[in-house]
């Protein structure tokens, strides 16, 4: 099975082989003669002003931990769906559905808390 | 070439210990909780192996829970972090160090 | 799904609580009525567990949860210390002005994770039950975000925490891939003559995860920094509940799930190098909540004592003695949060600053004295009991020489532990412990908690019928092995 792959492996060798080759090529033979000029962010345009390192809220970390929380919580929830309808087959249709309730119930007791606490203001 | 049980339990057994390598050799605290991650999603990677193999459904369970606790680790670990980054203004594992034996 | 939930009451008391807690806490922060709940579950849910103590065993969830039998007994010290901690807690975080309610949610909620570690049948359970466990622990030792000591010993606890992590998770999968289940009973019989690279990997690999959270040596370097930093009472609680769920659910896979012949050995070699590291460690700590820590890995060495042996007494011994361990240490944390004064959570208070307050504070040195008495291993009180219940059974398996190291170890132990009553009664008072002493009164809350650590110690050292009891969870039928050397 592996061998059909194989014209696919020898173009990806060639492709990464010539890409590196290039690249060295124009290293060794190019003539390497620096001055201000060229050495300048943007060679012929405006001189940079202050520092590229910007800081920014840290607001920005809290809404991205929340988000890793909720959206992982819902992973839970797409094995129940796949498997609702072999439990109403089954006959326990309402308790599972009960279940699933009691753990959005819990997301959402999580959701108050993060609101009032202010987690989802931005400012 | 058929791709067997070994050739996952191999992977996930290459990427667990770069995942015990970086925690133990790199400085900087993000990269080790990174490589935590990468230590829960290698096993992973086993257990879904494993239970595939075995026609089992309870290691595909428990990966369900491992993806939530990375998640939730991933959390309290940054927000670790950054209450650390606040008073000392640097995540070198090697300068944090207020308490010795 | 209800026969379950009335099977595992505390569990589901202590879980709604929590999360009613959360609420609370959202639209009413620092209620004084927060506490109160979170120490009122818990107390319901330790009345719970006494009552089903003596109880047919079962299981719960699918076969997900034990109940009645050792589960009830390693649940009802999860929930007596979680009590204790929350009374004690108030003043202390009173004092240091960080009487926050999320405190008390998380308490519960490491709480749930404690009970469902406790009485774990399956590693699933295991799992969840230690990461949920854990993960508010983490956040409990670093609340206190302001002070830099508190961040740092909750990011050191974490990193590495969440790198034993994923060593005991790796553990479960080989387990699980060597035999086919993760159900404890059913594990045993998946077992292939003698097991195999696999069984045996994953069986390092989770006793690796299992000894990291007990904290023994050679994975015990979080302990210390972990302690020191934390808020005292929550440092006391990691000591005692997180401890014994772990062992807990330690001493039923080693019952339940693997077959006894190989791991002995093991755990008496780290049996041996956690009470040395430990005790010796100890001997030259000047931070008494570090000393306390080392303390605490030195006792996770003579638990390990009682699980080497491989016997039922062992077993049931190492259940007594974490139960006399629990009463032990929240009281003598209980002590020492009190005694506190550089508002860094004594994490960089010194021995000598309680010179002489045995006389100012009489009471709080008279209990010290009980403690420390106790944890030394001295008759008739509670703590001696306790390590002849985990000493005898290695004694019985053969075990002589760890037994002979265990005792030679905690006669080290008496000098760091004696030590502190000499500085607290014989060393003349000091200008910073004369200060100390006028600083504070003692609440009456946390001096009930105190007193009835210490008459619990006395009632216990003179009174064998708990260790009849814990003998009895292992004598039941369900799962009679062949056990012993």
């Amino acid at each position: 099975m592996l061998s059909d792959f194989i014209p696919f492996f020898i173009q990806l060798g060639i492709a990464i082989g010539l890409s590196f080759t290039l690249l060295k090529a124009a290293a060794l033979i190019g003539p390497k003669r620096a001055n201000v000029i060229k050495q300048g962010t943007y060679e012929s345009g405006m001189d940079p002003i202050g520092s590229a390192h910007q800081r920014y809220s840290v607001k920005f970390y809290l809404v991205a931990m929340i988000f890793i929380v909720f959206d992982v919580e819902i992973v839970f929830l797409y094995p129940w769906a796949v498997s609702f309808r072999e439990f109403i087959a089954a006959g326990v249709g309402p308790g599972v559905l009960g279940v699933i309730f009691l753990f959005v119930i819990i997301l959402a007791i999580g959701l108050v808390y993060d609101i009032k606490k202010g987690g989802l203001e931005f400012d | 070439m058929e791709i067997t049980l070994n050739w996952y339990l191999t992977l996930s057994a290459l990427l667990f210990t770069m995942g015990v390598l970086g925690f133990l050799f790199r400085r900087n605290v993000i990269i080790m909780l990174m490589s935590i991650e990468l230590m829960l999603n290698s096993v992973n990677l086993t257990l879904v192996a494993l239970s595939q193999s075995m026609g089992d459904s309870a290691g595909q369970v428990l990966v369900f829970f491992v993806m939530s606790v990375a998640a939730a680790e991933a959390a309290v670990g940054l927000a670790l972090i950054i209450a650390i980054f606040r008073n000392k203004l640097t995540v070198d594992i090697t300068k944090i160090n207020l308490f010795k034996y | 799904m209800w026969g379950d939930m009335a099977a595992t009451l505390s569990l589901v008391i202590v879980s709604l609580a929590g999360l009613a807690l959360v609420v609370f806490d959202a639209f009413n922060n620092r209620h004084v009525a927060t506490p109160w709940i979170a120490g009122l579950a818990l107390l319901a849910g330790f009345i719970f567990e006494i009552v089903g103590l003596g109880g047919p065993e079962g299981t719960a969830y699918s076969d997900m949860l034990r109940t009645g039998g050792s589960a009830a007994f390693v649940n009802a010290l999860v929930l007596g210390s979680g009590v204790l901690t929350v009374i004690l807690s108030v003043p202390y975080l009173k004092k240091i002005g960080h009487n926050i309610g999320e405190v008390y949610a998380l308490i519960l909620f490491a709480t749930v994770g404690m009970l469902v570690l406790g009485a774990a049948n399956n590693l699933i359970a295991v799992f969840v039950g230690l990461e949920t466990m854990s993960i508010c622990l983490y956040i409990l030792t670093g609340f206190v975000r302001s002070e830099s000591g508190s961040a740092e010993s909750a990011l050191k606890y974490f990193l590495l925490g969440a790198f034993s992590t994923g060593f005991f998770l790796y553990g479960i999968a080989l387990l699980y891939g060597a035999t086919g289940t993760m159900d404890f009973s059913a594990m045993k019989a998946g077992v292939e003559d003698g097991g195999g690279v696999m069984f045996w990997g994953g069986v390092s690999l989770l006793l690796v995860g299992f000894l990291f959270k007990v904290s023994a040596a050679p994975f015990h370097m979080w302990t210390p920094d972990a302690y020191q930093g934390a808020p005292t009472p929550i440092a006391g609680f990691m000591a005692t509940a997180s401890k014994t769920a772990a062992f807990g659910a330690l001493i039923i896979i080693l019952y339940k799930a693997l077959p006894t012949e190989r791991w002995t050995d093991v755990l008496a070699v780290f049996a041996v190098i956690t009470m040395v590291v430990g005790n010796i460690i100890a001997l030259s700590q000047q931070n008494v909540k570090r000393m306390l820590a080392y303390s605490s890995i030195a006792h996770a060495g003579y638990v390990l004592v009682g699980l080497s042996s491989g016997l039922v007494e062992g077993y049931s011994g190492a259940l007594f003695y974490l139960m006399v361990y629990v009463i032990m240490n929240i009281g003598a944390f209980g002590v020492v949060a009190l005694l506190e004064w550089d508002g860094k959570e004594g994490s960089e208070q010194t021995l000598d600053s309680l010179a002489g307050v045995g006389y100012r504070k009489p009471l709080l040195g008279w209990a010290m004295v009980v403690f420390m008495f106790s944890l030394s291993g001295f008759p008739p009180l509670a703590g001696f009991l306790g390590k002849w219940a985990v000493f005898a059974p290695a004694v019985d398996a053969g075990l002589v020489w760890l037994a002979i190291i265990g005792v030679l170890a905690s006669a080290v132990s008496a000098y760091y532990y004696l030590r502190v009553l000499v500085v607290m009664f014989m060393k003349t008072e000091t200008e910073a412990s004369s200060k100390l002493a006028d600083s504070f009164t003692i609440p009456r809350s946390s001096a009930a908690v105190i007193v009835l650590c210490v008459i619990l110690l006395f009632v216990f050292g003179l009174t064998t019928s708990v260790i009849e009891l814990t003998d009895g969870f292992f004598q039941s039928g369900s799962v009679a092995t062949v056990l012993g050397p």
